[in-house]
Parts: C-alpha cells; sequence; structure tokens
C-alpha cells in the first residue's frame, strides 16, 4: 500500500511528541548531539539512519526507559525527564512500544502475553472482557488462530505481529516502532508495513517507526526524519529528504536500493 | 531504567578496586531498593507462590538425596570413633546437634544455589537481554517488584522449608543406619537426639536458613537483572550467581554461628 493513498487526517495544529534539543551520551560516546524533532497528532514519523546512530535511543527516550543528559522531551504536553514513577506509568499507558526482536514473555503464551499488560493495569475488567479484547487485537494482526502458541514457536513475522498486538491491547495513542521489518523477508516485510499503516487509520495513531529499510520508510512515513552523526540533517516527505545532494544522504539511499 | 551506574572516566584506585567498589555500592542499592518494594502494592501473592511451589519442586529429589546420604554416612563414619570411647549411644545426640546446627541448612542452602540460584541468574538475564524486562516496564508493569521481590521472597520462605525438610531426612537416615546396627526404636533414637538440642538451635539453624534464602535470592536476581553482552551475559550471570551466593552463604555462617555461640554463653 503507497502511503500516499491512505485516507488518515494529522492534525498539525496538536504536537504530541515534542523534542528540543536532546544530547545523550554513553560514557565518551556521543550518540545524540542536539536532537530537535516535532511529531503531529496522527502522523506516521519515520526516523531514519546507519545502525548504532541513536535511533532507538531517541524512542527509549520517549518511553522513559533512558534519561537524556540536555533538552526536553516532551510526550502529550508532559515532560518525560520530570515526571514521578505513577506519572510516568500513567504516560506509558498512553504509548505503546513494539521493541526490534518482539521482546515476547517467553514463558507465556500469545493468550497470556496479550491479556499479561491488561490484568496489571486494568484490574477492573471481567475475564470475559480481557478475552473480548484479546480477540480483538489479534484479529487486527491477522492471528487469531495462534492463541494458544508459544512466541517460540512463532515465525519471526508473526511475533512482530504478535508484539505490537500486545501493545495495541492497551490502546496507545501513541506507537513507537523499533526497527518493524528487521530481519524479515521483502514479502512479511510489507505486511508489517500494511499493518503499520492499518493501525494508523484504525486506532488512529501517532507514531514514530525507527528502521534503516528505505522501503518502510517510503511506505509508513508521512515524514522522515534522517539521523546522521547524532543530529536530524533534514526533515520531511520521504521525496524532499532524498532530492537533497548532499552526499551522506544519498550514500544511505543508494546502498539501499542498489545493495 | 537502567540499575547499574556507568563506569567513572577516570580511577580513584585502580579498575579492578573501582570495580569492586562500584559492584558493592550497586548491589546496596539493589538490596535498598528489594526493601522498598517490599512495602509497596501490589503484592504479587499469587507469584510468591507459584515461584514456591517452582523452587520447591526443583530441588526437592536432589535436597532428599542429598540430606539422606548425609544423615547415613556422617552417622557411619562418627559410629568407630565414639566406639573407641565407649560413647556409641551419644550418635543420635551427635547427629542430630550437627544436622540440626549446622548441616541441614548448609546442605540446603547450597543445593538451592547451584540450583535455584543459577536459574534465577539465567532466568532474568535471558529477560534482560531479549527486553523482556523493557517491555514490562513500558507497559507500567513494575519488573522489579514483579521478578526480584517474589522470587526472593520465594527463596526466603522455601529454603527453611527444605532445611527443615533435608534435616529430617537426614535424621531418619541416620536412624536407618544407628537401627541396622543395634535395636533402638524409632522414639528412642529421637528422644535421645533432641534432648541435646535446646530452643535456640532451632531458631539459629531456622533464621540461618531465612538468611541463606535472601542470599541465593538477592544474588541471583542482581545478577540476572543486570545482566549485559547478550547470551555471553546471562551464562555469566548463571555462573556468578552461584559462586557469590555460595562465598556469602559460608561467610554467613561463620558469622551467625558465632553470634549464636556468644548469645547461649551469656
Amino acid at each position: 500500500m503507497a502511503k500516499e493513498n491512505s485516507q488518515h487526517t494529522i492534525n498539525k495544529e496538536e504536537k504530541v511528541i515534542s523534542i528540543h534539543d536532546v544530547h545523550k551520551s554513553f560514557g565518551e560516546l556521543k550518540v545524540l548531539e542536539g536532537v530537535n524533532l516535532d511529531v503531529f497528532k496522527g502522523e506516521n514519523m519515520v526516523v531514519l539512519g546507519r545502525s548504532g546512530t541513536g535511533k532507538s535511543v531517541l524512542i527509549k527516550l520517549i518511553v522513559g526507559l533512558l534519561k537524556q543528559d540536555r533538552g526536553n522531551v516532551n510526550v502529550l504536553g508532559k515532560d518525560v525527564a520530570r515526571l514521578n514513577e505513577k506519572e510516568l506509568n500513567e504516560l506509558r499507558l498512553r504509548i505503546g512500544f513494539s521493541f526490534q526482536n518482539s521482546a515476547l514473555y517467553d514463558s507465556m503464551n500469545v493468550r497470556q502475553n496479550l491479556a499479561f499488560p491488561l490484568v496489571m493495569n486494568k484490574k477492573h475488567l471481567s475475564k470475559q472482557e480481557i478475552n473480548t479484547a484479546i480477540e480483538e487485537v489479534l484479529e487486527a494482526v491477522g492471528l487469531k488462530d495462534k492463541m494458544e502458541q508459544l512466541p517460540s514457536d512463532l515465525s519471526g513475522g508473526q511475533r512482530k505481529r504478535i508484539g505490537i498486538a500486545r501493545t495495541l491491547i492497551l490502546k496507545p495513542e501513541i506507537m513507537l516502532y523499533d526497527e518493524p521489518t528487521s530481519g524479515l523477508d521483502p514479502i512479511t516485510s510489507a505486511e508489517i508495513n500494511e499493518l503499520i499503516n492499518e493501525v494508523q487509520e484504525k486506532y488512529n495513531t501517532s507514531s514514530i517507526i525507527i528502521t534503516h529499510d528505505l522501503t518502510c520508510a517510503k511506505e509508513t512515513g508521512d515524514r522522515v526524519a534522517m539521523l546522521l552523526d547524532g543530529v536530524f540533517v533534514r526533515v520531511g516527505s520521504f521525496d524532499e529528504v532524498f532530492e537533497s545532494q548532499e552526499e551522506r544522504i544519498q550514500g544511505f539511499y543508494n546502498y539501499n536500493f542498489t545493495k | 531504567m537502567f540499575f547499574t551506574r556507568t563506569k567513572p572516566k577516570r580511577f580513584v584506585f585502580s579498575r579492578g578496586i573501582d570495580d569492586v567498589l562500584i559492584g558493592v555500592y550497586n548491589a546496596y542499592l539493589f538490596v535498598m531498593r528489594f526493601f522498598k518494594e517490599g512495602f509497596r502494592r501490589p503484592f504479587h501473592i499469587r507469584v510468591i507462590i507459584d515461584q514456591c511451589f517452582e523452587i520447591g519442586l526443583r530441588s526437592l529429589t536432589l535436597i532428599t538425596l542429598t540430606g539422606f546420604v548425609t544423615g547415613v554416612v556422617f552417622t557411619k563414619q562418627s559410629r568407630p570413633s565414639l566406639e573407641v570411647f565407649g560413647a556409641a549411644s551419644w550418635l543420635p545426640s551427635l547427629i542430630s546437634i550437627a544436622l540440626v546446627r549446622a548441616l541441614g541448612s548448609l546442605v540446603t542452602a547450597l543445593i538451592c544455589a547451584g540450583k535455584v540460584g543459577s536459574s534465577i541468574g539465567a532466568e532474568l538475564g535471558s529477560m534482560r537481554v531479549t527486553e523482556q524486562i523493557d517491555a514490562m516496564e513500558v507497559s507500567a508493569i513494575n519488573p522489579f517488584k514483579y521478578l526480584v521481590n517474589t522470587r526472593v521472597l520465594a527463596t526466603m520462605i522455601t529454603v527453611p522449608i527444605l532445611s527443615l525438610y533435608c534435616t529430617t531426612v537426614g535424621l531418619f537416615g541416620s536412624y536407618l543406619n544407628i537401627h541396622a546396627h543395634e535395636d533402638t526404636s524409632f522414639i528412642s533414637f529421637f528422644e535421645n537426639g533432641f534432648s541435646t538440642l535446646s530452643f535456640i538451635d532451632l531458631f539459629t539453624s531456622v533464621f540461618k536458613s531465612i538468611v541463606f534464602g535472601f542470599t541465593i535470592g538477592i544474588i541471583g536476581t542482581y545478577k540476572g537483572y543486570n545482566a549485559t553482552q547478550g547470551t555471553r551475559g546471562v551464562g555469566r550471570a548463571a555462573n556468578q550467581a552461584v559462586v557469590l551466593s555460595m562465598f556469602l552463604i559460608f561467610i554467613e555462617e561463620i558469622v551467625i554461628v558465632q553470634v549464636s555461640n556468644w548469645i547461649k554463653f551469656f
């Protein structure tokens, strides 16, 4: 599905994520050096960059898994670094995080994996309501028949889908996808890209998609931000970003499409 | 959030000493967090019970076998020495004192350190490197409370129970060996054995086992929770959990014996 054909609306008046002058280092290694980025309501923002450029660090700052050294990360009107534990958990319930390797709980089957966040966070829900929610999200990701299987019995693509379903079960307003197509074959990758767009339309989410896969960026991104050497060197539509004659951007494009 | 502090750029003493000091400080923070989280809801009672069953069942066969063999062998080896002094009738007392005061809890703790400590270290280590712990955190679930507190409390509950069980099986093994040599009744064996034991012996034994259980649980979870460097880190976490908890168990044994002797003296 080409991104240009999608029907969703982006509210450019409402910023759901606002990152301003963010710096992050690990010891001597500087990863982010003054990053600025705004994501609007309903928008899919793709963050592109080579491996090890700090893309995953950026989304870990958004959910408070890491703390920046300098700058502000504002999510749904809240300064993440200043939140106490309770406030941070309330914010996290409004954000879905799909991990690169799915991070499914391997001692639990699919049903238990999906029920776990609900059981732990929404204690008022009955068993029936939890089962309905599980069926609903499994239907959304097209894996209703895998309910009783263990993660080890699923393929890479199926695990990614279940990982996405586990985040959707809490009905998040923001989705963060960490390398959603890495390690997948082109057909499964295309299915995941389609799923990301379906989630955006059906659940009306705003998303950040971390990837180095240009096909994924083209198919899912309303805007693309190119992260190079710790800063965003260009932000815009896919074509606008790759119109740039800058050597590093062209090198990234050529490597992806000619390899 | 990541728990372990990053290494300093410059070393205060030397790399080795600084690493040890940072490790001790991080372990201290970890233990303090365990106590802090222990008083906050939710308590995950169901998970603690499940873990108790898991730990108990995992170690039961080995503890039964070890306890029984310890009782039989200790009795067999002690008999000739006591017979030289014509004190073979003191055998039940000697075995009871040895098993209740030291061997029962120590043997159980060492078995649990090997079996349970390594398993907790590997399980949590694997969850850390595959981002399952991060996945809990981003789902607004407190992974420390759910994974660490439940496991440490389960080992604190289970190790004393297993220790009492090991002592009982050891005494039974000893009784069978004595019964094979002389016609001693079950009741007279236990009357003779327990006549030399005091309440403080039993209390110290249970208290020691609780401390050993805490050590096994906290070291296993600490090593697993802070595992790094992929599958290699998981193996290292499991290994270090065993080595460090065994080392601490021996130190604790010596300290607690000294303190209990001091209490008895007064």
